[in-house]
């Protein structure tokens, strides 16, 4: 399978962007089904969501298994504002991304000095508490286990949102500003802090980079992405519940990320097509493959970890160690 | 009065559910410091078995007296066949990825939970399975104001025995001493002459196996099992782990009983407590990961600079 | 004053005390030797001073001001760097990427600058690719910017985590085994790179088992054995010392 993926990339690089390009511009004008625009705009969504963890997994290299809990606190502050507060959606974006950054601030303080493996679970327990108090809702505002409906729709200059074509553009703005926001982050000196501090925080350290602040910019950065992909994903279906931010999203989140290809952007897609896209097109070939689904992804985790551990499309530093692999070979 | 001590009676009969789970997963990190996420959809799955196998016997008319002394070699081929199949996890899913970083061995780990519950879910349903009632008597005895059953009596001597006898062995036999050698220095007991892939087979027998004990026991405790029970418990487990000193033995048993009498405890007298179980232990654990990492009888674990 | 004061430190781990009682001072632009049996605390005395973990007892003045709670990456910032005994490169990471590293402190563009890619973070980026550039060739890396640190030859990667250190522009430079499994080709070319960053300026203090190394350019010896020092002066006065010959060959009986 690498040496298909070779193949691919080494076509003329920008013929096959163009082509990209003009696929994704024109595709809702060219498939007229409202069914599958519906399913790409859920696409970018968990794409946003699977890059804003990006950076706390793929870039920082902390384990954070609680993401959903991030992607609740924009979606609830959004669906809160709106309807209790009727404050417009776009006005909500940026707050609701700053509350969830907050917040992310504050759960991940205390605990940045775990190890791997601590980490992991504290961030699951910090996700399932979330979860749980939007499901208890002791101060009757999350409404509880039906959650929250109403939400209204974004509108620019009094133009209003709500086909499946113009959420399609809607959504594709949002990924294509993450994408362009990711890259220069990478190419950073913060982005190259948090690989510094994945590699080997204590040598990180020792070199004068302050590996608190970068950690838990990580986590404010990632959290406030996943608040952004919230407060899109709450106006998208005016109807948000607990158990859409389950553990079971932030695992499928997480895989995204790791399966796909930690820290790479393109790896991010991959991830997505494999979690959230593969399922919906087998779907309407296998109706009971949803049942499988969960089955299938546990033992490709598995099967990943032993023989591709990098993920299915790896950052380019690790490409070049790929491509001197299959030449000797 | 009478309530407190029939609470602290059922805060000990849970805790030593927790206790028996939470061996497995203080053993697998004492001497692979892997967390084994599976651990808990392995007592899960040894609850499914041990429904499945009563089922059969009593369909085959299987019953009273003689059911309950089948309970004997029903535990022991439950136990038998989790332990195979935390042996083959640990082969499939772990053995390839032991030195491969710290990522790696979780994604896998979580990806056998996954796909252990999926399997348990697609063969036996995603509802609540009942398990047949009466299998143990339901006797009750009158203690000073205390209602003791026998099922409860049942369950702590049962665990009792379990927890004795994985005491014994760790700190009274060789193979138990290789065990912690191991434990201590994976390098250092090669040397020694001590084969580590045994010692890891060996704590993947015992651990899963306990845990499987545990859930049959739960099973005939509650009446009735579901996939998602793995994570539940194996949550509270790990944390009655943690609080003990992960990688601690007697301190697994120990943090078992402690949050299984404060699970109760707290059930009992917070209103609301409920709901917010699952919370609170999580909570709990945090503190204690954030406070006091080394558990209440845990060793510190330097990093070498 | 002295550019590094270190007086009566002391630190034990559970039941071992790993340093005691030890004092001494490093003056701007001396090149300082610190030699010992193993176990001797001379890692932990480097732990100590670039804050790693905090004395139990003692003071560690740099350039007058005190060191102790200082968080590690405040200390460099202040101008002191080191290698590790065992290197601890950023091994997924290329030359360039290892050496960038070290400017980190030196530069300062926030979240902010480098998501709007402001004129200032762009000079600033171009500024860190130059040095690091400078540093790679001065260190002799020139031509692998872009290899992984994990693929280099040992010798070469041990070069790199002295461009790594350099790179953090210090005034004081410590080296923890320089010159460990170097072959005697690549012991004298440590040397002579030692003896030229002292002569920019850089004030040097290495820990190290190889004698020639040691005798051969550092100006002061201090020797430590069993956590406690044992001996202090030139390169002769040590070599002729009876309580240092006696803590590397033993009692004679």
């Amino acid at each position: 399978m690498g040496a298909i993926l070779t193949r691919i990339k080494s076509l003329d690089r920008r013929l096959l962007y163009m082509a990209l390009l003009a696929v994704i511009l024109f595709f809702p004008l060219v498939v007229r089904n409202d069914y599958w625009i519906s399913t790409m705009v859920l696409f970018g969504i968990w794409a946003i969501l699977g890059l804003s963890l990006n950076i706390i997994v793929g870039y920082a290299g902390l384990f954070q298994l609680g993401h959903a809990a991030f992607w609740a606190v924009g979606a609830y502050t959004t669906a809160i504002l709106s309807i209790y507060l009727k404050v417009p959606i776009l006005v909500c974006l940026p707050i609701s991304a700053l509350v969830a950054a907050f917040f992310a601030i504050i759960i991940s303080r205390p605990i940045l000095h775990l190890r791997g493996d601590y980490l992991c679970i504290v961030t699951i327990g910090f996700g399932e508490i979330v979860r749980l108090f939007l499901y208890n809702d002791p101060f009757k505002i999350t409404g509880g286990v039906n959650g929250l409906r109403g939400i209204a729709r974004p509108s620019i200059f009094g133009l209003e949102i709500n086909t499946p074509t113009a959420y399609y553009y809607y959504v594709l703005f949002f990924v294509i500003i993450t994408i362009l926001v990711m890259q220069r982050l990478e190419n950073s000196r913060l982005g190259r802090a948090w690989n510094y501090v994945r590699e080997d925080e204590t040598a990180a350290e020792a070199m004068g980079i302050d590996t608190v602040k970068v950690k838990l910019l990580a986590f404010a950065l990632g959290a406030a992405w996943a608040g952004i992909a919230g407060n899109i994903y709450a106006s998208r279906y005016t109807v948000i519940a607990p158990e859409t931010f389950s553990f079971w999203n932030s695992v499928i989140m997480f895989c995204i990320v790791v399966l796909g290809g930690s820290g790479s952007i393109p790896g991010v897609f991959v991830g997505t097509l494999g979690m959230i896209m593969l399922p919906e097109i087998l779907r309407s070939v296998l109706s009971s493959i949803l049942e499988w689904r969960l089955l299938i992804f546990g033992i490709a985790m598995v099967v990943m970890m032993i023989f591709r551990p990098e993920g299915l499309w790896p950052h380019s530093r690790y490409r070049l160690e790929l491509r001197r692999e299959e030449t000797s070979s | 009065m009478n309530i407190i001590l029939q609470q602290l009676l059922n805060g000990i009969t849970i805790g030593s559910f927790y206790a028996l789970i939470a061996l497995g997963y203080t053993m697998v990190y004492g001497v692979l410091k892997l967390i084994n996420f599976a651990h808990g959809d392995l007592f899960m799955t040894g609850s499914y078995l041990g429904l499945t196998i009563i089922s059969i016997l009593i369909g085959a008319g299987l019953g009273g007296e003689a059911l309950l002394w089948a309970l004997a070699g029903i535990f022991i081929l439950v136990m038998a066949i989790v332990a195979g199949l935390g042996v083959g996890i640990e082969r499939v899913a772990y053995r390839p990825l032991r030195r491969a970083g710290r990522l790696a061995p979780v994604v896998s780990a979580l990806g056998v939970s996954i796909a252990l519950q999926n399997a348990v879910m697609l063969i036996y349903g995603p509802r609540y399975r009942v398990y047949p009632k009466g299998v143990i008597p339901a006797i009750y005895w009158q203690v000073g104001g205390l209602q003791i059953s026998f099922l409860q009596v049942f369950v702590l001597v049962l665990s009792l025995i379990l927890m004795a006898t994985l005491y014994y062995f760790i700190h009274y036999t060789r193979l138990g001493t290789a065990v912690r050698a191991t434990a201590l220095d994976h390098d250092v007991a090669r040397l020694m002459g001590i084969d580590v892939d045994a010692i890891v087979r060996i704590i993947f027998i015992i651990g899963p196996a306990l845990g499987a004990a545990g859930g049959i026991m739960v099973g005939l405790y509650y009446g009735r099992i579901n996939f998602t029970l793995g994570w539940g418990y194996g949550l509270k487990a790990f944390t009655a782990a943690i609080l003990g000193g992960i990688g601690n033995i007697p301190g697994a048993m120990v943090g078992g009983m402690l949050l299984g009498l404060f699970e109760t405890l707290a059930a009992g007298f917070i209103p609301q407590g409920g709901a917010w179980k699952e919370a609170i232990v999580f909570l709990i654990l945090i503190l204690i990961l954030v406070i006091r990492p080394t558990g209440l009888l845990g060793e510190r674990v330097a990093e070498k600079l | 004053m002295a550019l590094l004061e270190v007086r009566n430190l002391t630190k034990s781990f559970g039941g071992l005390v790993a340093v005691n009682d030890v004092s001494f001072q490093l003056n701007e632009g001396e090149i300082l030797g610190m030699i010992g049996p193993n176990g001797a605390g001379k890692t932990t005395v480097f732990n100590l001073i670039t804050g790693i973990f905090p004395p139990d007892k003692g003071e560690i003045r740099f350039n007058g001001r005190s060191l102790i709670g200082l968080r590690p990456h405040q200390i460099t910032e202040l101008g002191i760097a080191r290698t590790f005994q065992t290197i601890r490169l950023f091994p997924n990471l290329t030359v360039m990427e290892n050496v960038m590293a070290g400017l980190h402190c030196r530069t300062k563009a926030g979240l902010w600058a480098s998501i709007l890619q402001t004129k200032a973070q762009k000079e600033e980026e171009k500024f860190i690719r130059e040095k690091a550039l400078e540093y790679i060739h001065f260190m002799g890396l020139g031509g692998l910017e872009f290899e992984l640190a994990k693929n280099l030859p040992y010798g070469l990667q041990k070069r790199l985590e002295i461009a790594r250190a350099l790179a953090t522009n210090p005034r004081l430079l410590m080296l923890d085994e320089p010159a460990a499994g170097l072959n005697e080709q690549e012991t004298s070319e440590l040397m002579e790179l030692i003896a030229k960053l002292r002569d920019k300026g850089i004030t040097i203090f290495l820990i190290e088992h190889d004698m020639k190394v040691v005798m051969g350019i550092s100006e002061r010896i201090i020797v430590l054995d069993n956590g406690y020092k044992i001996a202090e002066g030139t390169p002769e006065e040590i070599q002729r010392n009876p309580r240092v010959i006696e803590a590397y060959l033993g009692k004679e009986e």
